[in-house]
Protein backbone atom coordinates (compact mmCIF):
# COMPACT_ATOMS: atom_id res chain seq x y z
CA UNK A 1 0.00 0.00 0.00
CA UNK A 2 2.56 3.02 -0.93
CA UNK A 3 -0.30 4.79 -2.65
CA UNK A 4 -1.23 5.53 1.11
CA UNK A 5 2.42 7.69 1.24
CA UNK A 6 1.57 9.11 -2.48
CA UNK A 7 -1.98 9.75 -1.10
CA UNK A 8 -0.13 11.88 1.82
CA UNK A 9 1.70 14.03 -0.69
CA UNK A 10 -0.94 14.76 -3.14
CA UNK A 11 -2.86 16.22 -0.01
CA UNK A 12 0.11 17.96 1.13
CA UNK A 13 0.92 19.87 -2.23
CA UNK A 14 -2.94 20.22 -2.32
CA UNK A 15 -2.74 22.16 1.08
CA UNK A 16 0.09 23.97 -0.40
CA UNK A 17 -1.59 25.27 -3.43
CA UNK A 18 -4.67 25.91 -1.21
CA UNK A 19 -2.91 28.15 1.16
CA UNK A 20 -1.24 30.15 -2.11
CA UNK A 21 -4.09 30.60 -3.46
CA UNK A 22 -6.10 31.51 -0.23
CA UNK A 23 -8.67 28.58 -1.30
CA UNK A 24 -10.93 27.88 2.01
CA UNK A 25 -12.46 24.59 0.59
CA UNK A 26 -11.07 22.32 -1.65
CA UNK A 27 -13.76 21.17 -4.09
CA UNK A 28 -11.52 19.15 -6.73
CA UNK A 29 -8.46 17.88 -7.57
CA UNK A 30 -7.24 16.14 -10.54
CA UNK A 31 -4.64 13.52 -10.43
CA UNK A 32 -2.40 12.43 -13.48
CA UNK A 33 -1.25 9.13 -12.72
CA UNK A 34 1.25 7.74 -15.30
CA UNK A 35 0.70 4.58 -16.60
CA UNK A 36 4.78 3.42 -15.70
CA UNK A 37 3.98 3.60 -12.34
CA UNK A 38 0.80 1.13 -12.52
CA UNK A 39 -1.21 2.73 -9.41
CA UNK A 40 -4.08 1.18 -7.95
CA UNK A 41 -6.72 3.51 -8.47
CA UNK A 42 -9.31 1.71 -5.89
CA UNK A 43 -6.36 2.16 -3.23
CA UNK A 44 -5.02 6.02 -4.12
CA UNK A 45 -9.00 6.92 -4.04
CA UNK A 46 -10.29 4.83 -0.77
CA UNK A 47 -6.34 6.23 1.04
CA UNK A 48 -7.29 10.35 -0.61
CA UNK A 49 -11.17 9.68 1.03
CA UNK A 50 -9.55 8.57 4.39
CA UNK A 51 -6.72 11.64 4.74
CA UNK A 52 -9.26 13.88 3.38
CA UNK A 53 -12.04 12.55 5.68
CA UNK A 54 -9.71 14.37 8.82
CA UNK A 55 -8.87 17.38 6.53
CA UNK A 56 -11.52 20.16 7.78
CA UNK A 57 -10.92 21.80 4.20
CA UNK A 58 -10.78 18.37 2.27
CA UNK A 59 -14.06 16.45 3.57
CA UNK A 60 -16.06 17.65 0.74
CA UNK A 61 -13.13 17.29 -1.98
CA UNK A 62 -13.43 15.10 -5.72
CA UNK A 63 -10.96 13.36 -6.97
CA UNK A 64 -10.43 12.78 -10.62
CA UNK A 65 -7.43 11.05 -12.09
CA UNK A 66 -6.26 10.78 -15.69
CA UNK A 67 -4.19 8.48 -16.65
CA UNK A 68 -1.32 9.47 -18.47
CA UNK A 69 -0.13 6.82 -21.52
CA UNK A 70 3.78 6.46 -21.03
CA UNK A 71 6.42 7.14 -23.62
CA UNK A 72 9.81 5.69 -23.85
CA UNK A 73 12.23 7.67 -26.32
CA UNK A 74 15.47 6.03 -26.88
CA UNK A 75 18.49 8.42 -26.60
CA UNK A 76 20.42 6.75 -29.53
CA UNK A 77 18.44 6.16 -32.02
CA UNK A 78 15.95 8.21 -31.51
CA UNK A 79 12.60 5.28 -31.31
CA UNK A 80 9.86 5.63 -29.27
CA UNK A 81 7.54 2.86 -27.44
CA UNK A 82 4.84 2.95 -25.05
CA UNK A 83 3.79 1.23 -22.30
CA UNK A 84 2.35 -1.92 -23.62
CA UNK A 85 5.88 -2.84 -25.79
CA UNK A 86 7.56 -2.51 -22.11
CA UNK A 87 5.34 -4.72 -20.31
CA UNK A 88 6.02 -7.69 -22.20
CA UNK A 89 9.50 -7.28 -21.47
CA UNK A 90 9.02 -7.18 -17.27
CA UNK A 91 8.93 -9.79 -15.16
CA UNK A 92 6.61 -10.05 -11.99
CA UNK A 93 9.34 -9.09 -9.77
CA UNK A 94 10.97 -6.15 -11.89
CA UNK A 95 7.30 -4.79 -12.79
CA UNK A 96 6.67 -4.55 -8.80
CA UNK A 97 9.93 -2.71 -8.07
CA UNK A 98 8.89 -0.15 -11.31
CA UNK A 99 5.71 0.04 -9.55
CA UNK A 100 7.45 1.63 -6.32
CA UNK A 101 10.68 3.67 -8.08
CA UNK A 102 9.66 3.96 -12.06
CA UNK A 103 13.51 4.52 -13.24
CA UNK A 104 13.76 0.71 -11.96
CA UNK A 105 12.54 0.11 -15.70
CA UNK A 106 16.25 1.49 -16.40
CA UNK A 107 17.95 -1.18 -15.13
CA UNK A 108 15.59 -3.88 -16.61
CA UNK A 109 14.32 -2.73 -20.12
CA UNK A 110 15.98 -2.04 -23.17
CA UNK A 111 15.19 0.18 -26.28
CA UNK A 112 13.42 -2.43 -28.67
CA UNK A 113 14.72 -1.07 -31.82
CA UNK A 114 18.62 -0.89 -31.06
CA UNK A 115 18.99 -2.87 -27.64
CA UNK A 116 20.54 0.14 -26.07
CA UNK A 117 20.05 0.81 -22.25
CA UNK A 118 19.81 4.82 -22.50
CA UNK A 119 16.25 6.29 -22.87
CA UNK A 120 14.54 8.65 -21.53
CA UNK A 121 10.85 7.97 -20.06
CA UNK A 122 9.38 10.63 -21.50
CA UNK A 123 5.69 10.86 -20.83
CA UNK A 124 3.53 9.11 -18.49
CA UNK A 125 6.06 8.64 -15.51
CA UNK A 126 4.33 8.40 -12.02
CA UNK A 127 1.70 10.55 -9.94
CA UNK A 128 0.98 14.83 -10.31
CA UNK A 129 -0.97 16.82 -9.48
CA UNK A 130 -2.76 18.86 -12.51
CA UNK A 131 -5.59 21.30 -10.85
CA UNK A 132 -7.01 22.25 -7.64
CA UNK A 133 -9.94 23.82 -7.71
CA UNK A 134 -12.05 25.00 -4.49
CA UNK A 135 -13.57 28.24 -3.50
CA UNK B 1 2.73 19.99 -10.11
CA UNK B 2 5.02 16.96 -8.16
CA UNK B 3 3.39 16.12 -5.11
CA UNK B 4 6.50 14.36 -3.46
CA UNK B 5 8.65 17.45 -2.46
CA UNK B 6 5.28 18.22 -0.21
CA UNK B 7 4.98 15.14 2.16
CA UNK B 8 9.53 14.86 2.64
CA UNK B 9 9.35 17.22 5.63
CA UNK B 10 6.31 14.74 7.06
CA UNK B 11 8.67 12.10 6.48
CA UNK B 12 11.58 13.48 8.76
CA UNK B 13 9.94 14.81 11.36
CA UNK B 14 10.36 12.21 13.69
CA UNK B 15 13.99 11.58 12.76
CA UNK B 16 16.65 14.03 15.42
CA UNK B 17 19.76 14.08 13.49
CA UNK B 18 20.07 13.31 9.85
CA UNK B 19 24.24 13.08 9.19
CA UNK B 20 25.16 13.02 5.07
CA UNK B 21 28.70 11.28 4.83
CA UNK B 22 30.18 12.82 1.65
CA UNK B 23 33.32 13.37 0.13
CA UNK B 24 34.38 15.29 -3.01
CA UNK B 25 36.38 12.30 -4.23
CA UNK B 26 35.32 8.75 -5.18
CA UNK B 27 36.89 5.88 -3.43
CA UNK B 28 37.90 7.60 0.10
CA UNK B 29 35.99 5.03 2.30
CA UNK B 30 32.52 7.00 2.42
CA UNK B 31 30.17 3.80 2.32
CA UNK B 32 32.74 2.35 4.58
CA UNK B 33 32.33 4.65 7.17
CA UNK B 34 28.57 5.29 6.83
CA UNK B 35 27.67 1.94 7.78
CA UNK B 36 30.19 1.42 10.62
CA UNK B 37 29.18 4.81 11.84
CA UNK B 38 25.43 3.67 11.67
CA UNK B 39 26.55 -0.11 13.07
CA UNK B 40 28.26 1.63 15.98
CA UNK B 41 25.08 4.37 17.12
CA UNK B 42 22.89 1.40 16.67
CA UNK B 43 24.44 -0.45 19.82
CA UNK B 44 22.51 3.09 21.38
CA UNK B 45 20.57 4.91 19.06
CA UNK B 46 17.45 4.06 16.92
CA UNK B 47 19.60 4.30 13.75
CA UNK B 48 18.63 4.14 9.80
CA UNK B 49 21.14 3.96 6.73
CA UNK B 50 20.30 4.88 3.53
CA UNK B 51 22.17 4.38 0.57
CA UNK B 52 21.84 7.11 -2.36
CA UNK B 53 25.01 5.78 -4.28
CA UNK B 54 21.96 5.33 -7.16
CA UNK B 55 24.35 4.24 -9.54
CA UNK B 56 27.19 2.31 -7.27
CA UNK B 57 25.21 1.41 -4.06
CA UNK B 58 27.43 -0.67 -2.08
CA UNK B 59 26.22 -0.36 2.13
CA UNK B 60 24.22 -3.61 1.17
CA UNK B 61 27.38 -5.22 0.83
CA UNK B 62 29.30 -3.76 3.81
CA UNK B 63 26.43 -4.82 6.19
CA UNK B 64 26.07 -8.50 5.10
CA UNK B 65 22.40 -7.56 3.67
CA UNK B 66 21.10 -9.87 0.78
CA UNK B 67 17.57 -11.27 0.46
CA UNK B 68 16.32 -7.83 1.98
CA UNK B 69 13.02 -6.20 1.10
CA UNK B 70 11.39 -3.43 2.59
CA UNK B 71 7.86 -4.37 3.35
CA UNK B 72 4.98 -2.20 2.84
CA UNK B 73 2.91 -0.29 5.28
CA UNK B 74 1.52 2.94 4.41
CA UNK B 75 4.63 3.24 2.27
CA UNK B 76 7.89 1.25 2.19
CA UNK B 77 9.34 0.59 5.81
CA UNK B 78 13.03 -0.48 5.61
CA UNK B 79 14.35 -3.66 6.43
CA UNK B 80 16.24 -3.95 9.66
CA UNK B 81 19.85 -5.60 10.14
CA UNK B 82 22.14 -5.63 12.77
CA UNK B 83 19.42 -3.08 14.73
CA UNK B 84 19.99 -0.67 11.41
CA UNK B 85 16.78 0.34 9.26
CA UNK B 86 18.43 0.23 5.90
CA UNK B 87 17.03 1.83 2.49
CA UNK B 88 18.98 1.13 -0.83
CA UNK B 89 18.37 1.44 -4.79
CA UNK B 90 19.53 -2.45 -4.40
CA UNK B 91 15.91 -3.40 -3.23
CA UNK B 92 14.57 -2.07 -6.67
CA UNK B 93 17.46 -2.60 -9.29
CA UNK B 94 17.94 -5.89 -7.77
CA UNK B 95 22.00 -5.19 -8.25
CA UNK B 96 21.76 -4.49 -11.97
CA UNK B 97 23.40 -1.66 -13.93
CA UNK B 98 21.06 1.45 -13.77
CA UNK B 99 21.90 3.95 -16.17
CA UNK B 100 20.65 7.00 -15.13
CA UNK B 101 20.60 10.49 -16.32
CA UNK B 102 20.07 13.22 -14.19
CA UNK B 103 16.24 13.63 -14.02
CA UNK B 104 15.84 10.48 -13.27
CA UNK B 105 18.48 10.36 -10.70
CA UNK B 106 15.96 13.06 -8.79
CA UNK B 107 13.31 11.38 -9.39
CA UNK B 108 14.50 7.78 -8.00
CA UNK B 109 15.80 10.04 -4.76
CA UNK B 110 12.69 12.35 -4.38
CA UNK B 111 10.32 8.83 -4.85
CA UNK B 112 12.52 6.92 -2.10
CA UNK B 113 12.34 10.25 0.03
CA UNK B 114 8.77 10.61 0.02
CA UNK B 115 7.45 6.98 0.08
CA UNK B 116 10.07 5.64 3.19
CA UNK B 117 8.22 5.52 6.25
CA UNK B 118 11.28 5.58 8.38
CA UNK B 119 9.50 6.39 12.16
CA UNK B 120 11.41 7.56 14.62
CA UNK B 121 15.29 7.66 14.39
CA UNK B 122 17.49 9.27 16.70
CA UNK B 123 20.04 9.33 13.45
CA UNK B 124 19.66 8.56 10.09
CA UNK B 125 22.86 8.01 7.84
CA UNK B 126 23.07 9.04 4.21
CA UNK B 127 25.86 7.08 2.69
CA UNK B 128 26.46 9.35 -0.46
CA UNK B 129 28.29 9.08 -4.08
CA UNK B 130 31.08 11.22 -4.65
CA UNK B 131 31.13 15.16 -6.17
CA UNK B 132 28.78 17.25 -6.19
CA UNK B 133 26.33 16.03 -8.20
CA UNK B 134 22.97 15.65 -8.56
CA UNK B 135 22.24 13.39 -5.45
CA UNK B 136 24.12 15.97 -3.32
CA UNK B 137 22.05 18.71 -4.63
CA UNK B 138 19.35 16.78 -4.12
CA UNK B 139 20.30 16.23 -0.51
CA UNK B 140 20.51 19.62 -0.08
CA UNK B 141 17.61 20.96 -1.74
CA UNK B 142 15.03 18.23 0.22
CA UNK B 143 16.89 16.86 2.91
CA UNK B 144 15.56 19.16 6.56
CA UNK B 145 18.40 19.67 8.29
CA UNK B 146 20.76 17.74 6.63
CA UNK B 147 24.02 18.26 8.80
CA UNK B 148 27.68 16.90 6.59
CA UNK B 149 30.23 14.48 7.65
CA UNK B 150 32.99 14.91 5.31
CA UNK B 151 35.49 12.13 4.44
CA UNK B 152 38.69 12.49 2.96
CA UNK B 153 42.37 11.02 2.73
CA UNK B 154 45.89 12.19 3.69
CA UNK B 155 46.29 12.70 -0.21
CA UNK B 156 46.27 16.15 -1.94
CA UNK B 157 44.61 14.65 -4.89
CA UNK B 158 41.39 13.76 -2.20
CA UNK B 159 42.04 17.28 -0.28
CA UNK B 160 41.83 18.96 -3.72
CA UNK B 161 38.31 17.46 -4.77
CA UNK B 162 37.04 17.88 -0.86
CA UNK B 163 38.03 21.40 -1.55
CA UNK B 164 35.20 22.04 -3.42
CA UNK B 165 32.49 20.34 -1.86
CA UNK B 166 32.97 22.46 1.56
CA UNK B 167 33.48 25.38 -0.53
CA UNK B 168 29.93 24.79 -1.60
CA UNK B 169 28.79 23.70 1.65
CA UNK B 170 29.66 26.82 3.16
CA UNK B 171 28.75 28.78 0.64
CA UNK B 172 25.25 27.67 1.14
CA UNK B 173 25.61 27.53 4.96
CA UNK B 174 25.15 23.80 5.81
CA UNK B 175 26.26 22.40 8.58
CA UNK B 176 29.64 20.38 8.68
CA UNK B 177 29.83 18.34 11.71
CA UNK B 178 33.97 18.28 10.52
CA UNK B 179 36.12 16.26 8.63
CA UNK B 180 37.39 12.52 8.68
CA UNK B 181 40.61 11.46 7.56
CA UNK B 182 40.64 7.74 6.46
CA UNK B 183 43.94 5.57 5.42
CA UNK B 184 45.31 8.08 7.43
CA UNK B 185 49.53 8.80 8.07
CA UNK B 186 51.15 10.15 10.45
CA UNK B 187 51.52 13.34 10.66
CA UNK B 188 48.28 14.73 8.64
CA UNK B 189 49.03 16.76 6.17
CA UNK B 190 45.25 18.22 6.05
CA UNK B 191 44.52 19.10 9.65
CA UNK B 192 45.92 22.68 9.15
CA UNK B 193 44.22 22.98 5.94
CA UNK B 194 40.70 22.59 8.11
CA UNK B 195 41.23 24.33 11.10
CA UNK B 196 42.25 27.34 8.45
CA UNK B 197 38.90 26.90 7.13
CA UNK B 198 37.56 26.78 10.62
CA UNK B 199 36.02 23.61 10.34
CA UNK B 200 36.35 20.40 12.92
CA UNK B 201 39.40 17.99 12.12
CA UNK B 202 37.60 15.04 13.58
CA UNK B 203 40.12 12.58 13.81
CA UNK B 204 41.59 10.00 11.67
CA UNK B 205 40.97 6.05 10.72
CA UNK B 206 43.92 3.96 9.83
CA UNK B 207 44.54 1.82 6.73
CA UNK B 208 43.48 -1.76 7.64
CA UNK B 209 44.18 -4.69 6.07
CA UNK B 210 41.82 -6.85 7.87
CA UNK B 211 38.87 -4.93 6.80
CA UNK B 212 38.34 -6.65 3.39
CA UNK B 213 37.50 -10.13 5.23
CA UNK B 214 34.93 -8.84 7.89
CA UNK B 215 32.91 -7.29 4.92
CA UNK B 216 29.37 -8.48 5.02
CA UNK B 217 29.65 -9.22 8.83
CA UNK B 218 28.86 -5.92 10.76
CA UNK B 219 30.19 -7.75 14.06
CA UNK B 220 33.23 -8.45 12.38
CA UNK B 221 33.63 -5.09 10.98
CA UNK B 222 33.06 -2.90 14.70
CA UNK B 223 35.82 -5.58 16.05
CA UNK B 224 38.39 -4.19 13.42
CA UNK B 225 40.90 -1.93 14.29
CA UNK B 226 38.91 0.26 11.83
CA UNK B 227 36.09 -0.29 13.22
CA UNK B 228 37.12 0.46 16.97
CA UNK B 229 38.70 3.41 16.06
CA UNK B 230 36.04 5.38 14.71
CA UNK B 231 33.71 4.03 17.72
CA UNK B 232 36.91 6.12 19.70
CA UNK B 233 35.48 9.47 17.67
CA UNK B 234 31.55 8.61 18.10
CA UNK B 235 31.49 11.08 21.34
CA UNK B 236 33.36 13.83 18.94
CA UNK B 237 30.21 13.68 16.37
CA UNK B 238 27.87 13.02 18.83
CA UNK B 239 29.18 16.17 21.04
CA UNK B 240 28.30 18.26 17.69
CA UNK B 241 24.74 17.10 17.41
CA UNK B 242 23.97 18.33 21.31
CA UNK B 243 25.54 21.66 20.69
CA UNK B 244 23.98 22.03 17.28
CA UNK B 245 20.27 20.86 19.06
CA UNK B 246 20.30 23.34 22.04
CA UNK B 247 20.94 26.56 19.75
CA UNK B 248 18.25 25.89 18.05
N1 LIG C 1 40.50 2.51 6.49
C1 LIG C 1 40.47 1.59 5.53
N2 LIG C 1 41.36 0.58 5.50
C2 LIG C 1 41.34 -0.35 4.51
N3 LIG C 1 40.44 -0.37 3.52
C3 LIG C 1 39.52 0.60 3.50
C4 LIG C 1 39.47 1.62 4.50
N4 LIG C 1 38.44 2.45 4.21
C5 LIG C 1 37.85 1.96 3.10
N5 LIG C 1 38.50 0.86 2.66
C6 LIG C 1 38.20 0.06 1.46
O1 LIG C 1 38.38 0.92 0.34
C7 LIG C 1 37.41 0.68 -0.66
C8 LIG C 1 36.61 1.94 -0.94
O2 LIG C 1 35.82 2.24 0.21
P1 LIG C 1 34.33 2.74 0.07
O3 LIG C 1 33.57 1.94 -0.91
O4 LIG C 1 33.78 2.88 1.43
O5 LIG C 1 34.64 4.19 -0.56
P2 LIG C 1 33.58 5.25 -1.07
O6 LIG C 1 34.15 6.57 -0.74
O7 LIG C 1 32.23 4.92 -0.55
O8 LIG C 1 33.61 4.98 -2.64
P3 LIG C 1 32.60 5.57 -3.73
O9 LIG C 1 33.08 6.97 -3.98
O10 LIG C 1 32.75 4.68 -4.90
O11 LIG C 1 31.23 5.53 -3.12
C9 LIG C 1 36.57 -0.48 -0.14
O12 LIG C 1 37.05 -1.67 -0.65
C10 LIG C 1 36.75 -0.41 1.37
O13 LIG C 1 36.57 -1.66 1.99
MG1 LIG D 1 30.40 4.61 -1.61
ZN1 LIG E 1 17.43 2.67 -29.80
Amino acid sequence: MHEWALAESILAAAEKTATQEHLKTIKELTINLGELQQIDRGILRFALKALADEHPSFTKAKFVFKTEKSQFTCNVCAHTWDYKDLKKTLGATEAEAVHFIPEAALAYVRCVRCGSPDFQITKGRGVTLATVKGT
Amino acid sequence: MDPRPSIIATRFARIKTVIAVASGKGGVGKSMIAATLALSLAKNHRVGLFDLDVYGPSAHLILGASDLQPTEDKGLVPPRISNVSFMSPVFFTQGRASPLRGSDVTNMILELLAITQWRKLDYLILDMPPGIGDETLDVIRFVPNCTFLVVTTPSKVAMGAVDKLLDILQELHRPIIGILENMATEPSPIKDDITKRSLRYLGSLPYDPSLEAALGHPEKILTTPFGQSLRRLLPAIERYETAASSNK
